[in-house]
C-alpha cells in the first residue's frame, strides 16, 4: 500500500513533467513557424521601406545594395519636388471614399445583420446568400456599364460616385462579418434586458454595441482597407479630380529612366493611413478577427 | 403579415434613400468642369513631361491665366485611359499626348479635332519648322494636322568610344548589322562583366518589337505585304529574327529577356554593355549631367542591310479630344508646350540636355542647344530626317510605321507575338515556333482589312 502510494504519485509527476515539456516543445515551433510566416509576409514591405529610403541609381542596382547611404529624395518626389504636384487632393478623395463609404456600410451592414442574426427574418438563409451572390460577379465585367452610367450621368471623376461603389461593393462583407460577430450574441442576455424592460434601442445601444464592438472595428477596417486599395474603378473612372491615393501613386512608374525608390517612398506614404488605423485598433481587430470572441 | 411587409418596404427604401441623397449630392459636388479657366490633360509619365509639369504653373497659367489639371500615367495605362476616353468621348480631358501610332487611327475615328485652322493663324507657332516626317506621320488619312509633337526620335546605335579604343576597335560610319555582330563578339568581355550589346527583349509591342521590327525590314522583311497577307514566316523576318535572338543570346546582356529601355540604359551607364541600339532620346541621359558615361559615348546610324537606312519614328504629341469644350484653351497649352519659347524655358531652367528635342529644325542650329548635345544632335537629326514610315523596308507596305504596324490591333497581337519572341531569347522556345505562333496571331488580326 504505502509502496504504491509512493510509487503513484512519482508516477504522475514524471508523466506531467512528460506532457508539459511536450506542450512546450509544440508551443515552441508554433511559435517558430508563426515568427517564419511573419518574416516572410512582413519582408517586402521592410524592402519596400528600405528602398524607398535609397537614391534613385542605389535602388536600380542589381544585385541589390543593402547598405547604400539613405536619402529623404524619394520622399521629396512624392511630395512634389519633381513634378509641382501636391499628393495632398489624391490622398483627401482617397478618405473621403474611404472613411464616408466605411461609415455607410456601417450604417447599413449593422441593421441588416440585426434582422439575419438576433431577429432572423424569414428565410434569412436565402437573403445571406442573396448577399454573397453579389460578390460573385467579378467586378470587371461590371466595368463597362459603370463607366457609360457615369458618363451619361455626368459622374465621371466624382468621388461621390466612388463612394456609392465602395459603399455596395463592402456591404456583402460586412453584413456577412457583422452577423457572424452577432450571431454569437446569447439570447439570454437579450432577453434579460427585455425583462428589464429595455426598449430596442437600448438594447441596441447599451448590450449589443459593446459586445459587439470588436466586430464593428474588425469589420469597419476591412472596409477601409478594401476601399482604400481599390484600385480597378478608381483608375477608370476618376481623372485630374477624383483621382485617388493608388491611381496617384502609379504615376511615379515611368517606361524611361528609374523610378523605384520614389515609387517605394509613394507606396510606403500612402499605406501609412492603413498601417496607422490598424495599430490603433489592434486591440479590438485581435478580439474581432478571432471570430466568436463576443463570448 | 401586413406590419412585416411594411418593414421590409422600410427596410429596402432606408438604403436606397441613402444611396440616392448621396449620389444626389455627388451629382452637385464636382464632375462639372470650370469654363475656359482650366483645362484637362492626360500625359504619360516619361522625365520630358514630368519637366513640363514642373513647369506648366509657374509659366504657362501666369500668362494665359488657363489652369491646367494633369493626370499622368505609366505608358500602357495610359494607352488604356486614352482608348477608353476617346472611343467614347467622355470630355474628361482636353489634350493628351498621343503618339504617331495613335494619330492616324484616332482621327479616321473622328475622335481628334483638326489643329489646321488655328495652325494657321497662329503665326509664331512656325509649323514649318516642325520635322517634315514628324508633320507627316502627325497628318490624318484626310490630309488634315491632328497633332503637334512634343518631342521626337528615331533610333540609333550607341557605343563607348573608349572600350573601342581600348580594343583597337573602330564603328564604321553605316554600320552593318553584320559589322556590329563581329564587333558585339569583340567586345564581350572587354572590361569585367562586360557583354557586346545591349537589344531589348522584354515583352510589349512598343519593347522587343520595336528593335525587332527595323531589324526586320532591314533585313527584308515584313509584318504585311500590300495586300494583308502575314509574312512573319516569310525569309526576310525570319532571317532577321534569327539572327537578333542569336546575337542577344551569344553577346547580349544578362536577363536579355526581362531587358527594355530602361534596363538597357542603366546596362550601358554601369559599363555592363559597350553598345546599345535604341532610341535616340536615351542620348540625353547618357550624354547628362551625372551619368558615369557621358563624353565616352559615340553615335552612329542604325545598322542596315539592305535598306539604306533603318532607323525608326517616333513622337509624343498632344492631340485635342473632338469633344473638348475648350479647343482653344488646349491650343494655347500645345503651341505653348511645342513651342521654340518652350525648348528655350527647359534649356535656361533646367539644362540644354533636358530639351524636349527630334522636332524643329531651329532646335538643331540653336548654340546653346549644340553646346550640351554636341554629340548626338547632329546623328539624331539624321536619323529622324532619313525616317521614311510609308517605305521602310524592301516592299510596299498597306499602312504606314516603321516599328509598328499602324493598326490598332496590333498592341493586342503585337504583344502577344513579343512575348513568344522574348520566349526565344530566354531559351524556352525556338525561334521558328515562335514565329509560326506569330504568323498565326498577325493573319487572324489582319482579316478585317483583308480584301478592301
Amino acid at each position: 500500500m504505502t509502496a504504491s502510494a509512493t510509487v503513484a504519485p512519482s508516477r504522475t509527476t514524471t508523466t506531467r513533467k512528460r506532457k508539459s515539456s511536450g506542450v512546450r516543445a509544440s508551443s515552441l515551433s508554433a511559435g517558430l513557424a508563426s515568427w517564419l510566416i511573419g518574416i516572410i509576409f512582413f519582408i517586402p514591405v521592410a524592402w519596400m521601406v528600405l528602398t524607398s529610403f535609397h537614391s534613385e541609381s542605389d535602388a536600380g542596382t542589381n544585385p541589390p545594395k543593402f547598405g547604400a547611404p539613405l536619402t529623404l529624395d524619394g520622399y521629396r518626389e512624392f511630395f512634389g519636388s519633381g513634378t509641382g504636384q501636391s499628393p495632398w487632393p489624391a490622398l483627401i478623395n482617397s478618405a473621403t471614399a474611404s472613411v464616408v463609404s466605411t461609415l455607410l456600410v456601417l450604417g447599413l451592414s449593422i441593421p441588416a445583420a440585426y434582422a439575419l442574426s438576433i431577429k432572423p427574418v424569414r428565410k434569412w438563409t436565402d437573403v445571406m446568400f442573396f448577399f454573397l451572390s453579389t460578390k460573385l460577379l467579378p467586378p470587371v465585367a461590371g466595368l463597362l456599364p459603370l463607366y457609360l452610367f457615369a458618363q451619361n450621368a455626368g459622374l465621371l471623376d466624382n468621388i461621390w460616385l466612388l463612394v456609392v461603389l465602395y459603399t455596395s461593393m463592402n456591404l456583402p462583407i460586412a453584413v456577412w462579418m457583422m452577423r457572424s460577430f452577432l450571431v454569437e450574441i446569447p439570447p439570454a442576455i437579450l432577453e434579460a434586458a427585455a425583462i428589464d424592460g429595455a426598449g430596442l434601442i437600448n438594447i441596441m445601444r447599451k448590450i449589443i454595441a459593446p459586445i459587439a464592438l470588436p466586430g464593428i472595428a474588425a469589420t469597419a477596417l476591412i472596409c477601409f482597407i478594401f476601399s482604400w486599395n481599390e484600385m480597378l474603378f478608381a483608375r477608370v473612372l476618376t481623372g485630374v479630380l477624383a483621382e485617388t491615393g493608388p491611381v496617384f501613386l502609379t504615376s511615379f512608374v515611368t517606361s524611361q529612366g528609374l523610378f523605384l525608390a520614389k515609387v517605394c517612398a509613394a507606396a510606403t506614404a500612402v499605406s501609412l493611413p492603413v498601417l496607422i488605423a490598424g495599430f490603433a485598433a489592434q486591440d479590438k481587430l485581435v478580439q474581432g478577427l478571432s471570430l466568436g470572441a463576443v463570448k | 403579415m401586413n406590419s412585416r411587409r411594411r418593414r421590409t418596404v422600410a427596410g429596402l427604401a432606408l438604403p436606397l434613400l441613402a444611396v440616392g441623397l448621396v449620389a444626389c449630392s455627388g451629382a452637385g459636388g464636382g464632375g462639372s468642369k470650370s469654363g475656359g479657366k482650366s483645362i484637362n490633360v492626360l500625359m504619360v509619365n516619361n522625365p520630358q513631361m514630368v519637366d513640363l509639369q514642373k513647369l506648366t504653373a509657374d509659366n504657362f497659367t501666369k500668362q494665359s491665366g488657363i489652369k491646367v489639371n494633369f493626370t499622368v500615367l505609366p505608358e500602357n495605362d495610359l494607352r488604356d485611359k486614352a482608348s477608353q476616353e476617346f472611343s467614347s468621348q467622355a470630355g474628361q480631358y482636353d489634350v493628351a499626348t498621343l503618339s504617331n501610332f495613335e494619330i492616324p487611327f484616332y482621327s479616321k475615328n473622328g475622335w481628334l479635332a483638326p489643329l489646321d485652322s488655328q495652325v494657321s493663324a497662329d503665326a509664331s507657332f512656325d509649323q514649318a519648322d516642325i520635322l517634315k516626317p514628324m508633320t507627316e506621320s502627325l497628318t490624318g488619312a484626310d490630309g488634315k494636322l491632328y497633332g503637334e509633337p512634343f518631342y521626337g526620335e528615331s533610333s540609333f546605335l550607341m557605343y563607348r568610344k573608349d572600350v573601342f579604343a581600348a580594343k583597337g576597335l573602330t564603328m564604321p560610319a553605316k554600320p552593318t548589322w553584320q559589322q556590329v555582330a563581329d564587333l558585339a563578339a569583340k567586345l564581350d568581355g572587354a572590361q569585367p562583366g562586360m557583354k557586346g550589346i545591349c537589344l531589348r527583349g522584354q515583352p510589349g509591342w512598343g519593347e522587343v518589337l520595336a528593335p525587332l521590327t527595323t531589324v526586320v525590314n532591314t533585313f527584308g522583311g515584313t509584318w504585311f505585304d500590300k495586300d494583308w497577307t502575314a509574312q512573319v514566316t516569310g525569309q526576310g523576318f525570319t532571317d532577321a529574327t534569327n539572327f537578333y535572338v542569336n546575337l542577344v543570346k551569344a553577346h547580349g546582356e544578362a536577363g536579355a529577356s526581362q531587358a527594355g529601355f530602361t534596363e538597357c540604359l542603366n546596362n550601358l551607364e554601369q559599363s555592363k554593355v559597350a553598345m546599345w541600339y535604341d532610341a535616340t532620346s536615351a542620348a540625353g541621359s547618357l550624354d547628362g549631367a551625372g551619368s558615369p558615361v557621358a563624353g565616352k559615348i559615340g553615335y552612329a546610324p542604325a545598322p542596315v542591310v539592305k535598306t539604306a537606312n533603318s532607323g525608326w519614328l517616333y513622337t509624343w504629341a498632344w492631340g485635342v479630344e473632338k469633344a473638348s469644350k475648350n479647343v482653344d484653351g488646349a491650343w494655347k497649352f500645345v503651341s505653348w508646350a511645342s513651342s521654340k519659347q518652350y525648348e528655350e524655358l527647359v534649356g535656361a531652367k533646367l539644362g540644354w540636355s533636358r530639351v524636349p528635342a527630334g522636332k524643329r529644325t531651329s532646335t538643331y542650329s540653336n548654340a546653346d542647344y549644340l553646346k550640351s548635345a554636341a554629340a548626338f544632335a547632329k546623328p539624331t537629326l539624321s536619323a529622324i530626317q532619313n525616317a521614311n514610315p510609308t517605305d521602310p523596308g524592301v516592299q510596299p507596305r498597306p499602312t504606314p510605321g516603321i516599328q509598328f504596324v499602324d493598326i490598332p490591333e496590333f498592341t493586342d497581337f503585337g504583344t502577344q507575338a513579343s512575348q513568344f519572341i522574348s520566349s526565344a531569347i530566354a531559351g524556352k522556345l525556338s525561334v521558328s515556333s515562335a514565329l509560326s505562333k506569330s504568323q498565326d496571331l498577325a493573319q487572324a488580326a489582319a482579316k478585317k482589312y483583308k480584301g478592301k
